[in-house]
């Protein structure tokens, strides 16, 4: 009964989400106002409904109800009560379920936070929000209903994949479809903006929360599911270049890219056209992202199932938004007049510079991910495009990103002067070459590239904390003063200070890996123990166990230096006997931010294990930068400029002023 | 009125001289990355073959290949420390494939495989990395697709353990 309600409740979200993408746009052509006003209190009623039914499905897991195919065919009566509940969104039709779930959440965020937005403006974003959510219900409810039932019943569920029964699924694919569709929101503004033909500073003040929102749950996704990868597939890597990592990757640039132009755009009211664009073309990566993972189109070891059917379907939806987005773009577009003016060298460059470099490694990303794709439709040939592309085109793309990195806080806006600011950027130019000299010493200069990248590393880290210091005062401030003013600084430039630092500690962690990790690949037999970076790694004997739904070999190892134990440390192979699978639980042992990563293999007839163990020197750095740059996002969301004041009326003022000069010049 | 107006015009002639300045080097940094991108595909990608498409220049150019196919039921034989050797068959030709590492928790006999590497100059292709993603219905898409439109070539129907997608 419970399961038809569920569906029955999904079905009225449909129903009442077309009602709301209906009514309040009819109001909006005639003026009604109480028709435009209902889109606030429709939005917050789907997005009740999708969560009563996302509920009902989450209960027949919890209760274990086989007479649902869902449950039947991804779940299992003896597995953990959380893993039955995070399993809901480990296949298909409960991860879209999920998807609809949160973009409705942040339709019901915009109705209930945007009371200060303009109604008209208010209401064509609810209505555009409503479309997405009206088209992705109707997908659910006719290729991938998650209610449908079985009959007969199952006696018994065939399980979750094994390797998403970890801690990794609770937080990655929820954290990332919050970034990815919390990106709805700013296309939808964009999209109302158009409608309306009015974008101006507050419209950057409008999206930029947003923006800076899902930009932090897509960075959180990215980095938890990173980590995630590293420490289960027991491969050692930490990005594979997999065409669903690769669809992530495409709006977090283009996000990251959105989040500088819409500071261009409410700080200096310049850059309409492109952040309006930038809105757009990131939402259109979300959506493409969601058709590449859902479709199956491409070989990944995320994609669940494959259905044609849906593939299509998806394709058809995110050919229907982008295309009609892009084409209200091009009618718009030209109607909407730039005024921030600025010279060459000046903040606004930077970010302009920052954008076109984002972008451009968006797209090498995105050629990379649909080529073999569109060889094999033109040729039939099959090829794969991994590692040693991305490594290349991003590498060559993030290395005159990062050098200018430091430089665009330290200009002023409209005008800047190099000069000064390389001036004071002598401490972060110092620690890079020392960090450079350093490293090749250590290495005896064999490692020039390595080291270079992270003297590179070290020019972002320092050069975010120059801009804190030289905001702090001059030369002969004293230290007290230069406390209070740090305290005093707007958590905006703290936000500044600690995304740019986050950069540079992942590319320290990527580059220390990259140029100075060590690995051993070998038999070893109980007793035996292994050389690697200066510790000895001792294999001690394995054990076996079973556990609630799978069967554990344990593999115990100490780290020892000179004799003295510095610790223990446990990997183990499990053996899932619903499956018939196997997964892989690697050994992590913490140095510092450096890591022990020991991957068990086979056993052999002597009773000897093969083991791969890696030596990975500051592989940590890598999603600590990651934590930094959301750290960095929620000080910029929390900023107390942000807060104060209602954004409409004030900002139109002076922009409308400033345009006047040029207007004047233009008319003259 | 004159001054204003040459003033005027200066600035105009300005402010078009810098336009077409930044419109010719955003061109100059779009022809950039377009080449980047080509050079690094062609430099880059790597083939996707089965044992029956190897061809001679394959073995000889060290290329970055994917080879797909089953693994063959027997062939899987562990020698000194992690390394490992086994044939990957298409059921028409095989080939011998080395690789030193941990194989993956779904590397099975006689089950599908994609391993990444290239050919030695003995002509044994050695992986740096070996890909197993199914259970038992699934076989990774590139190679059912392959070896489907092979035996549509030979017309042969032989095929065990036939490839098939899972069900929905």
């Amino acid at each position: 009964m419970i399961i038809e309600c569920g569906h029955f409740l999904l079905i009225l979200a449909l129903a009442v989400s077309l009602y709301q993408a209906v009514v309040p746009l009819i109001g909006w052509f005639c003026g009604d106002i109480i028709a435009m006003r209902s889109a606030r209190f429709t939005a917050i009623m789907v997005f009740a409904l999708v969560a009563l039914s996302y509920a009902a499905l989450t209960y027949a897991y919890v209760i274990s109800d086989f007479s649902v195919m869902n449950v039947a065919q991804n779940s299992h009566s003896e597995k953990p009560l959380f893993f039955k509940i995070t399993g809901v969104w480990g296949n298909h039709e409960g991860s879209m379920l999920l998807w609809v779930l949160i973009l409705t959440f942040f339709s019901a965020l915009v109705a209930v936070f945007g009371k200060n937005l303009p109604l008209n403006l208010a209401a064509l974003v609810l209505v555009c929000q409503s479309f997405i959510a009206g088209a992705f219900l109707a997908f659910i409810l006719f290729t991938s209903n998650p209610f449908a039932r079985l009959l007969p019943p199952a006696l018994q569920g065939r399980d979750l994949n094994p390797v998403l029964q970890d801690v990794g699924l609770a937080l990655h694919p929820p954290m990332l479809y919050l970034g990815y569709v919390g990106f709805s929101v700013c296309f939808s503004f964009a999209i109302a903006a158009l409608l309306c033909g009015r974008v101006d500073a507050a419209f950057g003040r409008w999206v930029r929360p947003w923006a800076l929102l899902s930009w932090f749950c897509l960075t959180w996704g990215i980095t938890a599911g990173s980590y995630w990868a590293y420490y289960e597939l027991g491969w050692g890597g930490y990005w594979f270049w997999d065409p669903v990592e690769n669809a992530s990757l495409m709006p977090w640039l283009s996000g990251t890219a959105l989040l500088h132009s819409a500071l261009v755009l409410e700080k200096r009211s310049a850059l309409k056209i492109w952040t309006v664009l930038l809105a757009i073309i990131t939402f259109s990566f979300s959506l493409l992202g969601t058709f590449l993972v859902r479709s199956g189109i491409l070989t990944s070891v995320h994609s669940f199932a494959t259905d044609p059917a849906r593939g299509l379907a998806i394709l058809a939806i995110l050919g229907f938004f982008i295309g009609c987005a892009l084409l209200l773009f091009a009618f718009r577009a030209p109607a909407i007049k730039n005024s921030g003016l600025f010279r060459p060298v000046s903040r606004e460059s930077a970010l302009i510079l920052n954008n076109l470099f984002l972008m451009a490694a968006a797209a090498t990303v995105l050629a990379g991910t649909l080529y073999p794709l569109l060889v094999e439709s033109l040729t039939g040939e099959k090829i794969s495009v991994g590692a040693p592309f991305f490594n290349l085109t991003i590498g060559a793309l993030f290395l005159p990103l990062l050098l200018i990195v430091p430089f665009g806080p330290l200009l002023g806006w409209k005008r800047g002067d190099i000069a000064a600011a390389a001036e004071r950027l002598w401490l972060a130019f110092a620690a890079a070459i020392a960090a450079f000299a350093l490293t090749l010493y250590l290495d005896h200069g064999k490692a020039v590239l390595a080291a270079a990248g992270i003297g590179l590393a070290f020019w972002a880290i320092f050069g975010a904390l120059t801009d804190l210091i030289s905001k702090s005062g001059g030369w002969k401030t004293p230290l007290s003063a230069r406390a209070r003013r740090l305290k005093n600084l707007p958590a905006a430039f703290w936000g500044t200070a600690f995304a740019h630092m986050g950069l540079g500690v992942s590319l320290f962690g990527i580059i220390a890996v990259a140029g100075f990790e060590q690995e051993y690949i070998g038999n070893l037999a109980p007793g035996q123990a292994v050389d690697l970076a200066g510790n000895k790694v001792v294999f001690d004997g394995y054990k076996s166990e079973n556990r609630d739904n799978f069967q554990e070999n344990r593999l115990y190892f100490t780290i020892k230096h000179q004799g003295k134990i510095l610790g223990q440390v446990t990997a183990s192979r499990r053996f899932f006997p619903s499956q018939n699978a196997q997964t892989t639980e690697t050994g992590l042992f913490n140095r510092g931010f450096s890591q022990y990563y020991i991957a068990p293999g086979d056993y052999n007839k002597d009773g000897s294990a093969v083991l791969h163990i890696w030596w990975k020197p500051n592989v940590l750095c890598i999603w600590l930068g990651g934590l930094l740059m959301m750290t960095g996002a929620v000080l910029s969301l929390a900023d107390r400029r942000r807060q104060r004041g209602a954004p409409a009326g004030k900002k139109v003022k002076p922009a409308a002023g400033a345009n006047l000069p040029e207007r004047v010049a233009r008319e003259a | 009125m004159q001054a204003p107006q040459t003033s005027l015009n200066l600035y105009l002639k300005r402010r078009r001289r810098r336009r077409i300045i930044i419109i010719i080097s955003g061109l100059c940094f779009m022809v950039v990355i377009v080449a980047l991108i080509f050079y690094a595909l062609q430099d880059k990608a790597g083939f996707f073959r089965i044992p029956s498409d190897i061809t001679a220049a394959d073995k000889i150019s060290h290329r970055l290949l994917r080879l797909g196919g089953y693994v063959e039921n027997g062939s899987v034989k562990r020698e000194t420390g992690a390394n490992i050797r086994f044939y990957v068959t298409d059921f028409h030709h095989k080939q011998e494939v080395r690789f030193n590492g941990i194989l993956p928790d779904l590397f099975r006999e006689g089950q599908g495989v994609i391993a990444e590497g290239r050919f030695a100059d003995n002509g044994v292709f050695i992986a740096d990395r070996v890909l197993a993603k199914h259970d038992e219905k699934y076989v990774p898409k590139d190679v059912a697709d392959r070896i489907k439109a092979a035996e549509g070539r030979e017309t042969k129907n032989s095929l065990p353990g036939r490839a098939v997608l899972p069900d929905k």
